[in-house]
C-alpha cells in the first residue's frame, strides 16, 4: 500500500502545458509592455532619423507574436498530452536549493558576501547534507578563505562586506 | 605567407613565463569548471572575467580562452566515467564512452576522447590562422548595412538550423534583444524601459544573464534529477595511451568528417552541441560497425568529441574577424574585449596584431598543454566528482553570486542572477534555447546601431539591405534560413504528395501490367 501511494505521489505534478501557457502569457505581457513603452518613446521616424523606440517596438511585437503562437499551441495540445513538467518530489528537491538561495541572496545584501556565503555553505551542508556542524563550518571557512585570497589579495577586486565587516582588522 | 610571420610573432608574445603560467592555470581551472555541474565554459569564463580587468589584454584573453579549452576537455571526463555530461556538447560522448568505461576500457575511451578533441581543435585553429585574416580583410569594406545583414544572418541561422520549435527560438532571441534595449539609448541618450528605476539605467549586463541562466539554472536542473554520482575509476598509463593511439588512425575518415561538421557549425552559430550530435549520427550511419554504436564503440567517442572541439574552437573565428561571436562562450570573450578597451571587429587585426596573433598562438599551445594535462591528471579530476552534491551546490551558488557581484559591484545584480537562474531552469525544461537569448543580449545594441545607421543612410528605405550584391546575397541567405523551417515542412508535404502520386501511379501501372 505504502509504495503505491508513494509512486502515485511521484507521478503527479504540474502539467507541462500549464507551465507552457503560463510562460507564453508572461512573455506576451512582457512583449506588450516593451512595445507600448517604445511607442511612447517614439517608435516612428523623427527629423534626425529613427526614434529611440523604433527598434524595440518591433522586438516587442515579435515577442507578442511568437509567444501567442506558442501559447495557443500549448493550449490546443493541452490536456490531451499530459506530460508532467515537474513532479512534486522533484519540485521539493528544487526548492531545497532555491529557497535557501533566496535567503542567501537576501542575507548577503545585509551582512555582506563573506559572512553570507559562509553561513549559506555551512547551513546548507548541515541542513541538506546532514553533516556535523564543525565539519560544515570548517569547509565553508576554507572556501571563503580561498575566495578572500583570490579576490581581495591577489586580484584586488573588493567584495561587498556589509554591515558587519569582520575583516576590518586585516585592513581590507 | 604573412600569416606565418604573424603567427611566429604571436608565439613570441605568448612565450613569456607569466603567460605560460596563466595558460596552465587556465587549463586546470577550465577542466575543473568542465567537471563540476553548474559551472560551464560560458559562466565559468563570465565569473572569472572581472578578475582580469587589471591584466594586460593579451594575458587576460590567454587565461580566459585556456579556461574555455579546459572546459571543452573536462566535459569528456564526466561523460565517460560518470555518464553525466559535464557540458551539453558532451552528451553524445556518453553514448559510447560510458559503456566503454563499464567494460573496463575507461582509459581507452578517455584517451580517444582527449586525442580527438585535440585533433578537432587543432584543425579549427589552423583554419582560423589562415581564414580569419582573409575574412577580416574582406570585412574592412563593410558598412552598416553589411554588418546588419551579417547580424541578421547570425540570428536567422538560429531559427533555420535550430532543432526545436522556431517560435520558441524566436521568442527567446527577442527576449534577449528586449533585455539589451533596457537602459540608456546610445544614439538619442533617452532612457528606455527603465520604468523610472535608476538601477536599470546601466541596462542588463549579459554576464549576469550568463551566470544566472547557465549556472544557477543548471544547479536547479541537476538537483531535480537527484544526482547520485556512481562512477568507474580511470587508470590511464602510457601503455593504454600508446595502444589507443595505434588504433585511432583507422578512423581518419570519421575525424575528417567530424572536423568539417564542427568547423561549419562553429562558424555559423550552430554551436558545439548540435555539431556533436550531428557528427555522432553521421558516423553511426556511415561506419561499417554502425550497429555496434551505443555499446562501446571507440568511433562513437571519436566522432562527437572531434566535432564538439572543432566547433567550440572555430566559434572564435567570426568573433575575431567580424566581432560576431558564434557561441555563448565566444560572446563572453567578446564582452571581455570591450571591457579591456578593445574594439572587436575586422579592424582588430590591423590595430592590435599582438593581441590577435597572441591569442591564435595561445590556441595552439593551449591545446597541446591541455592534452598533456588531462591525460596525466584524470584521476585527480574524477575524484572531485565524488564530493557530495550537498557540499558542491552551495559552494557553486556562492561562487556564482560573487561572480555576479564583481561585474559592476552591484548587489542588485545578485538578485537578477537568481531571477535569470529560475528563467534558465524553466526555459531549459520547456525547450526554449538559451544560446540565442545570450547572443541577442550581447549583440542587441550593436545590431540595433547598425540597423539605425543603415536606415539613416537610406532615409528609412529597407531596400538598402539589397543595395549591392554582397549585402543583398547575405540578406537573402538570412531570410531563406529564417524561412527554412517552413520551406522544410513545405518540401516534406510536396514529397509526401509526390510519393502518394507515385505509389498510385505504380499501382495503376501494376494493375495494367
Amino acid at each position: 500500500m505504502n509504495t503505491d501511494t508513494a509512486d502515485e505521489q511521484d507521478e503527479s505534478g504540474i502539467a507541462t502545458w500549464i507551465v507552457e501557457v503560463f510562460v507564453a502569457l508572461c512573455l506576451f505581457v512582457l512583449g506588450a509592455v516593451v512595445a507600448y513603452n517604445s511607442w511612447k518613446l517614439g517608435a516612428g521616424w523623427r527629423d534626425d532619423g529613427p526614434g529611440a523606440g523604433y527598434f524595440p517596438f518591433y522586438i516587442g511585437l515579435l515577442i507578442c507574436t511568437a509567444s501567442a503562437i506558442v501559447g495557443v499551441r500549448g493550449m490546443r495540445s493541452g490536456s490531451r498530452v499530459d506530460k508532467v513538467f515537474v513532479t512534486h518530489s522533484q519540485l521539493r528537491l528544487v526548492l531545497t536549493v532555491l529557497l535557501p538561495s533566496l535567503a542567501f541572496v537576501a542575507a548577503v545584501q545585509v551582512v555582506g558576501i563573506y559572512v553570507g556565503s559562509l553561513l549559506f555553505i555551512a547551513g546548507f551542508m548541515v541542513w541538506v547534507g546532514k553533516y556535523h556542524w564543525a565539519k560544515s563550518v570548517a569547509i565553508a571557512f576554507a572556501v571563503m578563505a580561498i575566495a578572500f585570497l583570490m579576490f581581495e589579495v591577489w586580484f584586488k577586486v573588493p567584495l561587498f562586506k556589509g554591515a558587519l565587516d569582520p575583516l576590518r582588522f586585516l585592513g581590507y | 605567407m604573412t600569416e606565418f610571420a604573424s603567427l611566429f610573432h604571436g608565439f613570441a608574445v605568448v612565450l613569456t613565463p607569466f603567460n605560460l603560467m596563466l595558460m596552465m592555470v587556465g587549463i586546470v581551472l577550465g577542466v575543473l569548471i568542465g567537471v563540476l555541474p553548474g559551472l560551464g565554459g560560458a559562466n565559468g569564463v563570465a565569473i572569472l572575467l572581472p578578475l582580469t580587468f587589471s591584466m594586460p589584454p593579451t594575458s587576460a584573453i590567454i587565461l580566459l580562452s585556456c579556461i574555455y579549452w579546459g572546459a571543452l576537455f573536462g566535459g569528456a571526463i564526466t561523460s565517460v566515467l560518470f555518464n553525466i555530461p559535464g557540458e551539453p556538447w558532451s552528451v553524445a560522448t556518453t553514448f559510447d564512452g560510458y559503456p566503454m568505461a563499464q567494460q573496463g576500457r575507461a582509459g581507452e575511451a578517455l584517451t580517444a576522447a582527449f586525442t580527438s578533441s585535440f585533433i578537432g581543435a587543432f584543425f579549427a585553429v589552423l583554419m582560423i590562422t589562415f581564414l580569419a585574416p582573409l575574412v577580416a580583410r574582406f570585412a574592412l569594406q563593410f558598412g552598416p548595412p553589411e554588418f546588419f545583414s551579417v547580424y541578421l544572418l547570425t540570428f536567422c541561422s538560429f531559427v533555420g538550423m535550430g532543432k526545436g520549435s522556431p517560435m520558441k527560438i524566436l521568442a527567446s532571441m527577442m527576449l534577449g534583444f528586449a533585455l539589451a534595449a533596457v537602459g540608456m539609448d546610445t544614439v538619442t541618450g533617452q532612457l528606455r524601459l527603465t520604468f523610472g528605476l535608476p538601477d536599470l539605467m546601466r541596462g542588463f549586463d549579459f554576464l549576469i544573464a550568463v551566470i544566472g541562466l547557465f549556472g544557477i539554472g543548471e544547479i536547479l536542473l541537476s538537483m531535480e534529477e537527484g544526482l547520485k554520482f556512481s562512477g568507474s575509476s580511470a587508470r590511464i598509463n602510457t601503455r593504454i595511451v600508446l595502444e589507443t593511439w595505434k588504433k585511432l588512425p583507422k578512423y581518419w575518415m570519421t575525424s575528417i568528417r567530424s572536423t568539417l561538421i564542427g568547423c561549419w557549425m562553429g562558424i555559423t552559430p550552430g554551436g558545439a552541441t548540435p555539431a556533436s550530435f550531428m557528427s555522432y549520427g553521421m558516423a553511426k550511419k556511415m561506419s561499417p560497425r554502425g550497429a555496434n554504436f551505443g555499446k562501446g564503440e571507440i568511433e562513437g567517442v571519436v566522432a562527437p568529441e572531434t566535432a564538439a572541439h572543432a566547433a567550440g574552437t572555430s566559434a572564435l573565428l567570426p568573433m575575431l574577424a567580424l566581432g560576431i561571436p558564434g557561441s555563448p562562450t565566444a560572446a563572453v570573450l567578446l564582452g571581455g574585449l570591450l571591457i579591456w578597451g578593445l574594439q572587436p571587429g575586422p579592424l582588430l587585426f590591423v590595430e592590435k596584431p599582438d593581441f590577435v596573433w597572441g591569442l591564435i598562438a595561445s590556441m595552439y599551445l593551449g591545446n597541446v598543454a591541455g592534452l598533456i594535462i588531462v591525460l596525466t591528471s584524470v584521476p585527480l579530476f574524477a575524484s572531485i566528482l565524488r564530493v557530495p552534491f550537498a557540499i558542491i551546490a552551495p559552494i557553486i551558488i556562492a561562487i556564482c553570486a560573487i561572480g555576479a557581484y564583481t561585474v559592476h559591484s552591484a548587489m542588485l545584480d545578485i538578485w537578477f542572477m537568481l531571477g535569470f537562474g529560475v528563467v534558465g531552469y524553466v526555459f531549459k525544461k520547456l525547450d526554449y534555447p538559451l544560446a540565442p537569448l545570450v547572443l541577442a543580449v550581447v549583440l542587441g545594441d550593436r545590431a540595433e546601431d547598425s540597423f539605425r545607421q543603415s536606415m539613416l543612410l537610406s532615409q528609412g528605405d529597407l531596400t538598402i539591405l539589397w543595395s549591392n550584391w554582397l549585402v543583398g546575397s547575405i540578406t537573402t541567405l538570412a531570410l531563406l534560413l529564417l524561412a527554412w523551417p517552413f520551406i522544410g515542412r513545405g518540401l516534406q508535404m510536396v514529397k509526401a504528395v509526390a510519393l502518394r502520386a507515385e505509389s498510385r501511379a505504380s499501382t495503376t501501372h501494376d494493375q495494367r501490367g
